[in-house]
C-alpha cells in the first residue's frame, strides 16, 4: 500500500467517523422530557364545556349546589 | 371557585356498605379494587363508629407530589385526577396516602400490578367527558351530567355528604344545631335532631323498666 492510498483510507475513516457521530447527535429523544412537579398527562375537558351546560359553569355550579340541597332532609322535608 | 369534597357524619353512618356498592356499580369496579370502604372504630362496643372512606381530594395531595411520573392533576373543582395512559403503578402514591385510597388492580395469581384506580369523585379523567374510552378507564362522569357522586346520592341516611365545600358545611351546621350536640352522645336524637327540634323526633313516652338513652334517644 502506498503512502498516498493509505492517507485515502484515513481521510475516509475520518469523514465516516464524523457523520457517525453527528448522526448520534440526531438521535430523537426515546422518554418524555420529564418536569418535575409538573401534570405531564393528557389535557382534561371540565364537566361543564359540553352539553347540556354548553360552556356555561355559573349554569352547572347552580345545578350542583341545587342537587347537593337534596341530601339535606331538613329542607326537603319543609 | 368551587370547591368539590366529601364529609362523612360518624353519628349517621350506620355501616350498611350502601356507598361501596353504589360505586361499584356505577364505575364497573373490578374485584378486588375498593374505590370506596367502611372503616369501622370499636366494632361492636356501644359507642362505636363508623365512617366512609375514598380519596378525599386533598388540597395538597401527597400523592401528587410523590408520584415518579406526575400523573396527577387536580381540576378547577379541586378534584384530584390522573392519567392512566401515563401511571406506571410503582405504587408511591398507595404509601404516601393516609387513607389508603389508591388502587391497584392485580391479574393471575402471581398478582401482576396494574396501573392505579381510585375514587374520581365520578368525575372520570382525561378523556372527553361521558366517552365509551372515559367510563372503560375511570369509571362514569357524573359531574358532567350534573349529578353527584353515586356514593353520596344513594347513602340512605345520608352520612356521606358530596359537593361544594361551603355548601355541605351549611347542611352539616344546621344538622349540629338541630342536634344540639357535635357528637359526645350517640343515638338516634344525636344524628336527627333533638324532640321537639325541628325535624327533631317527636318524644316517646318512657317504656316500664326501659334506661332513658344519652340525649333522649333510643339506643340502635
Amino acid at each position: 500500500m502506498t503512502g498516498r492510498t493509505a492517507l485515502r483510507v484515513l481521510i475516509a475513516a475520518a469523514v465516516g467517523g464524523f457523520l457517525l457521530t453527528l448522526a448520534g447527535c440526531g438521535e430523537r429523544p426515546q422518554v418524555v422530557d420529564y418536569k418535575q412537579g409538573t401534570y405531564q398527562g393528557k389535557p382534561d375537558t371540565p364537566a361543564w364545556k359540553d352539553k347540556p351546560w354548553n360552556g356555561n359553569r355559573e349554569e352547572w355550579n347552580v345545578a350542583l349546589d341545587t342537587r347537593a340541597q337534596n341530601q339535606n332532609e331538613y329542607k326537603r322535608i319543609r | 371557585m368551587a370547591r368539590m369534597k366529601f364529609l362523612c357524619d360518624a353519628e349517621r353512618c350506620i355501616e350498611c356498605n350502601g356507598c361501596v356498592t353504589a360505586c361499584k356499580q356505577e364505575n364497573n369496579i373490578p374485584w378486588g379494587v375498593n374505590r370506596r370502604r367502611v372503616v369501622t372504630i370499636n366494632d361492636g362496643v356501644p359507642g362505636e363508629r363508623s365512617i366512609s372512606v375514598a380519596c378525599m381530594h386533598c388540597s395538597d395531595a401527597p400523592c401528587m407530589a410523590v408520584c415518579p411520573v406526575d400523573c396527577f392533576y387536580r381540576t378547577d373543582d379541586g378534584i384530584v385526577l390522573h392519567d392512566k395512559d401515563l401511571c406506571i403503578g410503582c405504587g408511591y402514591c398507595f404509601y404516601a396516602c393516609p387513607f389508603g385510597a389508591p388502587q391497584f388492580p392485580q391479574l393471575g395469581a402471581f398478582g401482576v400490578r396494574g396501573k392505579m384506580d381510585k375514587c374520581t369523585f365520578c368525575a372520570g379523567g382525561p378523556e372527553p367527558n361521558n366517552s365509551k374510552v372515559e367510563y372503560e378507564k375511570y369509571g362514569r362522569n357524573r359531574l358532567a351530567e350534573g349529578k353527584l357522586p353515586a356514593c353520596a346520592e344513594m347513602c340512605s341516611t345520608k352520612a356521606l355528604l358530596a359537593g361544594e365545600a361551603n355548601v355541605l358545611a351549611n347542611i352539616y351546621r344546621e344538622r349540629v344545631t338541630v342536634r344540639g350536640s357535635s357528637g359526645d352522645i350517640w343515638g338516634w336524637a344525636t344524628a336527627y335532631g333533638q324532640p321537639g327540634a325541628p325535624g327533631g323526633r317527636a318524644p316517646q313516652p318512657p317504656q316500664p323498666g326501659a334506661q332513658p338513652a344519652p340525649g333522649g334517644g333510643t339506643k340502635s
